[in-house]
């Protein structure tokens, strides 16, 4: 044959589970190698020391391992908090506002009762009724107004990230201490007020805890639960629902309000359990990450674990990067966008397979 | 096209195919669901590319890899789903993506789309909006559009499925035309009186293989059903007499909007009696989804009412307002097999087992879904309708139409209904499988059941039905008795509202 195109394109029957993970591994390692040669190219840096240096910042001391699992567990609570919305194909990407309005929510609960209430157990559950209830409201508007009148839940839910951000930006100014520093500083300080209690002497276990128990009781909820089915059934075709007899709408708005409740509570975690304070940036894009942690999981929330395990590690290893080589910021931007672009551009290929003219070649 | 082989994974979805076609030939390419025939075609178009073999054309080699190849070499399909710009106009559409040198002439081409049109005896208006046009006209700017491209090589996928028979007449005019002028065309399609009307030679695949070809005149149904199916088919249906019909369902003056306020049904009044099959009859987009749709509460209601009488308790009840979950606890069994099976009937992403559970999840109490009973319902179907799945958690998008639609089927029949509705239960299967299908709508009539059958193809509902229910323009054009009527009668009332003006 004459002027035969190189190759070709083919969609591939379903792969067994373990050759998808190898395909995936894979990818990874390439990742690795490319970004050891972007690292020599641009830096002249040793790649391997770069990755020792990288395992450093996230495994090298006690603290920064459990550094490493609090931020782990708060990225992967808003995770698990977007995905019964996105399995439903409701595109929210409001998850930063909802828990913004859970922290603001939660700090003014500390900040304004923290004299009146003296047990710190009725504070926490003030707080938590508090926060889940202005996630919940957050969760709730962009729904309503889908279910009822279309609108777009995208564009929605970004406007309410704003709101909730401007109103937090408001109430610092108001709540600052000490007066015209622009910061709220440590909230309860002295009585501690509202933070969660340290479980075994460590801070963060009680919230690693909190969110793995989250994890299993999400999987069960999307999996074995009536709920679950009427969301799966939702996101696939809401033609299909409606002919099953499930009302379509109030799947949306009690789908949306677990899903803003949750990040409300997440919420209540970076407030009352780490941070201790609220600024503007406190949920810090985790928001906007949790989505691809989730998408990058096919909402699954146990394999959520590893996907936000991975950026986590990327973040925190290439932080520590940054400074120990005296790189920017941005350095370590670049090989997280490494790696992602690896780790979803081998999704292709294991929806499809590359053949090439000659014989039956495979990539 | 010689020794073509294309593989999907490990499914052979062709085997070493050599299929030949004449000039000035109609060429039917036969064969069951799955069968390969539209692979086939994809790759003359250019839509896959054959792992092994080779095209010719004119005796020479030709590497196929891309639609525009195809073009090159004078190949064009008409696919079963159209692929049109809505908004544009259908001059506009046949010549988008034709990368010719100057400035784009609108003029220039409309007049040799007229000319086209002129030379075949098509009707068109080149200034005409796609989103304008009945099913038949936008088919027709799709082959004006293959044939302004120069194509000499035709190729339809089954382009009578969506066509009445007075339209598929005109269409089989259109191309004897073509024929004449020197155009090779294959038609790919299931019916057969189609096929011996049309054509002059009939290929046959079977499961990926070249079985052979037959001149049409050599050829009958039965015979080309038997080298199809690789054995002796019976092609009668089976047509008892209903046992003691009483009324099931009684629908009166049901008249429904659309979302712009335009009647789609008007003043629709109809029994459904207990063991009879009722068909309904009409050209596409005469209100027969909003009829059924209408009666499962899928469908806001203006005016009217839907009697439904209780075999169990042997009351009545109104339907008419009631949405789908209130019907089902008001304790009336009502299935309904409806026209778009992955979009509204099924979740393609879940398996068979999924899918049973989509009439039943709410039976058990408590927040858990039960998963044993509808696994079993999935064994059940699975095994009596033989539907070829590796499991029944196996996604049913990935499985071929007919399987898809056993399940469907499966799952409504499970459900014992008192009243089944069906629209359009056999659309794109084989013949076999569409057997399956009447045989099962025949048991349930037999059980009791009211069923109601909205087809297209008159000859089977011609056969199936006890009475048939013709639709025109959202109103009844007449009830006739499916065993005294004819073809042309029915087709008389599909496009005539009972006498009254066309309006709608």
């Amino acid at each position: 044959m004459k002027n035969k195109a190189m190759f070709h394109i083919v969609k591939r029957e379903a792969l067994p589970w373990y050759q998808a993970w190898l395909i995936r591994g894979a990818a990874i390692l390439l990742a690795l190698v490319a970004c050891s040669l972007v690292t020599v190219i641009v830096t002249g840096l040793n790649p391997l020391s770069l990755y020792k240096t990288m395992l450093y910042g996230t495994f090298g001391t006690n603290r920064k391992t459990w550094v490493l699992f609090q931020k782990l567990a708060i990225l992967l609570g808003i995770s698990l908090a977007v995905t019964p919305a996105f399995k439903m194909r409701f595109w929210n990407i409001g998850a930063e506002g909802q828990v913004m309005a859970g922290g603001l929510a939660c700090a003014a609960v500390m900040i304004t009762l923290g004299e009146t209430i003296k047990s710190n157990a009725v504070m926490l559950l003030l707080m938590l009724v508090v926060s889940v209830a202005a996630g919940a409201l957050w969760g709730f508007l962009p729904a309503f107004f889908k279910a009822h009148w279309n609108t777009n839940e995208t564009l929605f839910t970004l406007m309410m990230n704003y709101i909730a951000i401007q109103l937090a930006a408001y109430f610092i100014i108001i709540w600052e201490v000490p007066k015209g520093s622009g910061k709220i500083g440590m909230i309860n300080q002295s009585t501690r007020m509202g933070w969660l209690p340290y479980l075994g002497g460590k801070q963060y276990a009680i919230i690693i805890l909190i969110v793995a128990i989250l994890t299993i009781l999400l999987h069960i909820y999307l999996k074995y639960s009536k709920h679950g089915y009427e969301i799966a059934v939702v996101g696939e075709s809401e033609r299909t629902a409606r002919y099953a007899g499930i009302k379509v709408e109030w799947v949306i708005i009690r789908t949306m309000v677990l899903s803003g409740a949750l990040c409300g509570f997440m919420g209540m975690l970076l407030v009352g359990g780490t941070d201790h304070t609220l600024s503007t940036d406190i949920v810090g894009g985790r928001g906007f990450t949790a989505v691809m942690v989730s998408w990058l999981a096919k909402f699954n929330p146990i394999v959520m674990v590893l996907t936000s395990f991975l950026l986590v590690f990327m973040q925190l290893g290439a932080k520590e990067v940054a400074t120990n080589f005296y790189l920017n910021e941005s350095f370590s931007e670049i090989l997280t966008g490494i790696i992602l672009f690896f780790i979803i551009g081998c999704e292709f290929f294991i929806t499809y397979k590359i053949q090439f003219a000659k014989s039956g070649k495979e990539a | 096209m010689e020794g073509i082989t294309k593989r999907f994974g490990s499914v052979v979805a062709n085997n070493a195919i050599h299929l030949e076609l004449h000039e000035g030939e109609i060429l039917s390419l036969l064969g069951e669901n799955g069968s390969g025939k539209t692979t086939l075609m994809n790759m003359l178009s250019g839509i896959y590319y054959p792992d092994e073999g080779q095209i010719y054309i004119h005796d020479k080699p030709v590497t196929i890899s891309s639609p525009k190849d195809a073009f090159d070499n004078g190949i064009g399909m008409i696919h079963q789903h159209f692929k049109l710009v809505d908004v544009f106009t259908a001059t506009e559409n046949i010549i988008l993506g034709l990368n010719e040198d100057g400035k784009m002439n609108l003029k220039e081409a409309g007049k040799r789309i007229k000319e086209i049109s002129q030379k075949y005896g098509f009707e068109i208006d080149p200034d005409q909006k796609i989103y304008n046009m009945s099913v038949s006209q936008k088919q027709t700017v799709e082959i004006v559009k293959v044939l302004y491209r120069g194509a000499d090589i035709l190729i339809l996928d089954e382009p009578t499925a969506v066509l009445t028979p007075q339209e598929t007449d005109r269409l089989f005019a259109v191309m004897r035309n073509m024929q004449k002028d020197g155009k090779s065309l294959i038609i790919i399609t299931h019916k057969l009186h189609e096929v011996l009307e049309v054509s002059d030679r009939v290929a046959i695949l079977r499961k990926g293989e070249y079985i052979g070809d037959v001149l049409t005149k050599n050829a009958d149904q039965q015979s080309l059903t038997d080298m199809m199916v690789g054995r002796a088919v019976s092609l009668n249906i089976d047509r008892p007499l209903p046992v003691d019909p009483k009324p099931r369902l009684e629908v009166k003056d049901l008249t429904v909007h659309d979302e712009l306020g335009v009647k789609r049904l008007k003043d629709i009044s109809f029994t459904a009696y207990s063991g009879e099959i009722l068909g309904i009859a009409g050209v596409a987009g005469s209100g027969q989804r909003e009829l059924l749709e209408a009666i499962s509460g899928l469908y806001p209601i203006a005016k009217g009412s839907i009697i439904y009488h209780n075999p169990k308790t042997n009351t009545t009840g109104n339907l008419a307002g009631k949405d789908p979950l209130e019907i089902q606890k008001a304790g009336i069994s009502m299935a309904f097999v409806p026209e778009d099976r992955l979009g509204m009937g099924l979740v393609g992403s879940m398996g068979m087992t999924g899918n049973m559970m989509l009439r039943s999840w709410r039976n058990n109490k408590g927040p858990f879904l039960d998963k044993k009973e509808p696994e079993r319902v999935a064994n059940e179907v699975w095994k009596e309708l033989e539907v070829v799945t590796p499991s029944v958690d196996f996604p049913v998008r990935r499985m071929s139409g007919g399987n898809v639609q056993k399940v469907l089927v499966g799952r409504e029949i499970a459900q014992d209904p008192a009243v089944l509705m069906t629209a359009y239960a056999v659309r794109g299967l084989d013949i076999n499988t569409s057997y399956t299908i009447y045989n099962l709508l025949t048991a349930e009539k037999m059980k009791g059941v009211a069923v109601i059958y909205v087809g297209e193809d008159l000859d089977v509902l011609l056969e199936l039905c006890d009475r048939l229910l013709v639709l025109c323009g959202g109103q009844v054009s007449g009830v006739v008795d499916a065993r005294t009527t004819d073809k042309r009668e029915v087709g008389m009332l599909m496009t005539r509202v009972g006498g009254n003006t066309n309006e709608k």
